[in-house]
């Protein structure tokens, strides 16, 4: 019951924020959100010993049995390591940004947009469910978007937020087509029920589709080539924002779902090879364009795409374990995927300090453009101190956690060419090298281009007060800093408790998990590995100190190539075109609507009629019709012929009128009381709204349309009513189910109420009244929004800044 | 030209009540007899329509100070959360529990959870109605 609560929570206090910063409107109510994640990260702790000796956390809250979705959350290894980041992270963040964000901002806005991420996050790692998963998984990207755009003031916050929106939601609606069609093969949605169906799975015909789209989700989520072009653009949040959702948590959502789903599809060489392959050129591409940035957080932003590309490729190798290998020792492999959760901490350890620090000197000096910082280390030692050991943990240097994932995923790139498979043995050790001397050379311009050098700034710096920030301002990264050496020291304190919980649930068929946890040492000898880590500082040192010589080919393609282009362009394309055709039927003819509506209903149901005609009519069942029955029908047919002849508008609407209340008349011959009330109240109504507008309308003119168009309207209007009748009356005649009538005959006993209608709608079917009047609610606020803001278009000067 | 409507005026005066009377009654007999959240709630709003008929809509107001908008998301709100509370006690969504209460002045009555919901389905009703048209009419004018 526990973990169910953990979600709750967040959602609960993002609810409460708004309205305590009505009263608290100052920088305190940080240190009232502050709590949250840090009760939350305790709680989560105390489950780490229970989950080390082998134990899983699982709780069913029953939802919708019909529909077999209900909320199953599921607390083991995996989602502990993402929900201890999501919590821990989140209380470093929410201190952090008690002091980055000024009290003029929207700080409940902030708040309540934060602690709405963190719900939802939690929801995504804890959901065994998958439906309920992706609706989780949606809202860390509405979240997203609400945090990015952030600055709603500014053009580029509100065009990255959308981009951001656009692919991810993209991505989202693609795995939720996965989930469904997994849905299909196992026929349940619960991912450990699916875990345990994976043998039969590759037989099927939607294996394939499935997994492709649920790595589509997956790469779009964690900004994997060639999706990783919002991350960068996302970089227009508050840099709180960065450090949390798109360095440390959202962005490893999708890692976090092929972590997951490696037991379901990991039998697959496609799957290894895509993953694997997707995340190698992430890497690449990524480390590559973060060395021609200059904006500070421009460059964390590819570095990050790059790392999560390196997560992602460790996942794949990892995967390998899985395919049928004969004779292979598979720990090699087992091995990967450690090093990819090992290196999934690390890296929002480094990277969260990073951001933190690139926002401190933000914050400092109103800048983080390269070309104009520089020689800060005097000025701020503290910080310099982080932000080297945040740096050379990235570049994977001694003594820091990173230099400890770096050998093992080096080991990795290596250990594949046992693998019997073509084209993996020299690209993938030959990638990994490339990455990795890039990553080296992008974090030596973190350090030296910041801290050091331009010795003639200097002076500027004085005069403008830098110095090292306020001590609360360096207190989260200061813990991530001690980690950072802490990890590197007593790595495997971390293997024992949280990851090899962790390994166990990615490799559920292995049996012992402790053959799954490779012992992790700083030194392990002159292996390969830690040859290829000194070729990398030594070509790295070159290539950073000659930076300026070669920096050129980033002009040349296709090194200059940007993904981006081919969005805005299709984005444009689309806009235009979407533009274009609507302009061509929305003609503001209120008649040729009708002519679509009518036509589509037309073409729909004709179809499906055309299908089931051989369903004959049976009139055996229906009761006789009676004389006021025939007199009431005649009166409306009447009516409604009338209405085509009439001369004035006034004349149609009377005739309106009497058409309806005739119908109202009909419901009490057929004894309908409920109806015809609500019938003779809404005529009563739209008369209402008819006068309103009635002196408003243009002249009442009777169209003379050509006669072939006069004859097709004929048509459709004839053909609309025959099929209704004929629905109608198959409807009647035929029973291809149970009758529920039973239901309605006990609503007594099994409601309470006597009134069937309203045991129908209140109670049988209460689920569709709900969702009416939230239909009808947004209806009503849709009518008043179009109404009201219609004529301030024009006197919105200050939107584009 | 000012229209002559003493007559009409007197009588919505009186009328009105009775429409509201008649709209509650709807509401409550709808257990067991025609009625309900939908046709109480529509009637409810007639009776408001009439009198934003017959009197101007700043008068109206100032006797009835509400946002219908909100109103109607109150509606909604209360239909939904009512429909929420039985996971509370480990029942299923939109479990409508009931229960016989004696109760001062009305005896021994029968309450139902359905009476909140279906509350919600008549503020929503009651809230919409008037605010479309209220928008309309300030639009028009």
């Amino acid at each position: 019951m526990i973990i169910p609560i953990l979600i709750l929570v967040p959602f609960l206090a993002s609810l409460f924020v708004p309205f305590l910063y009505t009263y608290v409107r100052s920088k305190k109510i940080g240190w009232m959100v502050l709590p949250v994640p840090l009760i939350l990260f305790v709680i989560l702790s105390f489950q780490i010993p229970s989950l080390a000796s082998g134990e899983n956390l699982f709780h069913t809250i029953r939802w919708l049995n019909t529909a077999d979705i209900h909320f199953t959350t599921h607390l083991d290894g995996l989602s502990m390591i993402l929900g201890l980041l999501i919590t821990g992270m989140g209380t470093l963040v929410v201190m952090y940004s008690i002091y980055y964000l000024s009290e003029r901002e929207a700080l409940g806005r902030f708040y309540m947009y934060l602690l709405l991420f963190m719900g939802s996050m939690l929801g995504v790692v804890f959901s065994d469910n998958v439906l309920v998963l992706y609706v989780f998984w949606e809202l860390t990207s509405v979240s997203s978007f609400l945090l990015i755009a952030f600055w709603h003031q500014r053009k580029n916050s509100r065009a990255g937020a959308k981009k951001a929106m656009l692919i991810t939601v993209t991505g989202g609606i693609g795995m939720l087509v996965g989930f469904l069609m997994l849905h299909q093969m196992t026929g349940t949605y619960s991912i450990q029920e699916m875990i345990g169906m994976a043998g039969t799975l590759p037989t099927y015909d939607l294996f394939v589709p499935a997994m492709l789209l649920i790595l589509l989700g997956a790469f779009t989520k964690s900004a994997q080539f060639p999706f990783h072009i919002w991350l960068p653009d996302a970089m227009e949040a508050p840099t709180p924002v960065s450090a949390y959702l798109h360095s440390a948590t959202m962005v490893k959502a999708g890692i976090y779902l092929v972590a997951r789903f490696i037991p379901v599809f990991g039998e697959s060489e496609l799957w290894f090879y895509s993953v694997t392959f997707v995340g190698l050129l992430t890497l690449l591409w990524g480390s590559f364009n973060a060395v021609r940035q200059n904006d500070l957080k421009a460059l964390l932003a590819y570095s990050t795409i790059s790392q999560l590309g390196l997560i992602m490729s460790l996942l794949g190798i990892g995967s390998a374990a899985m395919l049928d290998i004969p004779g292979a020792d598979k720990t090699i492999y087992t091995a990967a995927a450690f090093a990819g959760l090992f290196h999934l901490i690390n890296h929002s350890t480094f990277k969260g300090a990073l951001f933190m620090i690139i926002g401190i000197v933000d914050h400092e000096l109103g800048t983080r453009d390269i070309r104009k910082l520089g020689g800060l280390a005097v000025f701020m030692p503290i910080t310099f101190t982080i932000a080297l050991a945040g740096s050379f943990s990235m570049a994977g240097l001694p003594p820091f956690n990173g230099f400890l994932s770096k050998e093992l995923f080096l080991e990795a790139s290596l250990a594949v060419q046992h693998l019997a498979l073509p084209g993996v043995h020299i690209w993938i050790p030959i990638v990994a090298w490339i990455a990795s001397v890039f990553t080296f050379v992008y974090c030596m311009i973190i350090v030296f281009q910041t801290f050091f050098g331009r010795q003639q700034q200097q002076p500027a710096w004085v005069d403008r007060g830098a110095h090292d920030p306020r001590p609360g301002m360096l207190v989260a990264p200061s813990i991530l800093g001690v980690l950072i050496v802490g990890l590197f020291f007593f790595p495997n304190v971390l293997g024992k408790w949280i990851l090899k919980p962790a390994m166990a649930a990615v490799y559920p068929s292995f049996g012992n998990p402790e053959s799954l946890v490779p012992h992790i040492a700083a030194w392990h000898g002159l292996n390969p590995a830690l040859w290829m880590t000194i070729g990398i500082i030594l070509i790295g040192t070159i290539l950073y100190i000659f930076l300026r010589q070669w920096r050129r080919i980033y002009t040349i393609a296709p090194f200059s190539w940007k993904i981006d282009n081919i969005y805005t362009l299709l984005l444009i394309q689309l806009e235009g075109n979407s533009y274009h055709l609507t302009n061509k039927y929305m003609t503001g003819h209120l008649h040729r609507y009708f002519t679509y509506i009518l036509l589509f209903f037309i073409t729909m149901m004709g179809t499906a009629l055309s299908f089931v005609w051989r369903l004959a009519f049976n009139f055996s069942e229906d009761s006789v019709v009676t004389v006021n029955e025939y007199i009431l029908v005649m009166v409306m047919m009447s009516a409604a012929v009338a209405i085509l002849f009439v001369n004035s508008r006034l004349i149609a609407i009377l005739l309106n009128g009497v058409l309806g209340f005739t119908v109202a008349f009909l419901f009490v011959v057929l004894r309908a009381p409920d109806l015809a009330l609500t019938q003779i109240v809404v005529e009563t109504v739209t008369t209402v709204l008819f006068l309103l507008t009635f002196r408003f309308m243009p002249d009442w003119k009777k169209e003379r349309p050509r006669r072939p168009v006069k004859v097709l309207n004929a048509c459709i209007a004839v053909a609309s009513g025959l099929i209704v009748i004929i629905t109608a009356l198959i409807v009647q005649g035929n029973r291809l189910f149970d009758p529920i009538s039973k239901y309605f005959e006990d609503a007594k006993t099994l409601t309470g109420g006597g009134n069937i209608v309203n045991a129908i709608l209140g109670d049988f079917r209460a689920f569709d009244t709900m969702l009416e009047i939230v239909v009808l609610l947004i209806g009503g606020l849709g009518v008043y929004v179009l109404i009201k803001l219609k004529d301030k278009k024009d006197g919105d000067g200050n939107e584009n800044q | 030209m000012k229209i002559n409507d003493v007559i009409l005026r007197t009588v919505t005066k009186i009328v009105v009540f009775i429409i509201l009377t008649f709209g509650v009654e709807l509401f409550i007999s709808g257990h067991n007899d025609p009625g309900g959240g939908f046709s109480g709630g529509l009637v409810l709003a007639s009776a408001l329509l009439l009198l934003y008929m017959t009197y101007d809509i700043e008068t109206v107001h100032k006797g009835i100070p509400f946002d219908f908008k909100k109103i109607a998301g109150l509606g909604v709100f209360l239909a939904v959360a009512s429909s929420a509370v039985p996971m509370l006690f480990s029942n299923q969504f939109l479990n409508q529990a009931k229960g016989e209460f004696a109760l001062p002045v009305f005896g021994a009555t029968e309450l139902s959870m359905v009476l909140l919901f279906e509350a919600g389905v008549a503020l929503t009703v009651v809230g919409v109605v008037v605010t479309i048209l209220l928008t309309i009419s300030e639009d028009v004018s």
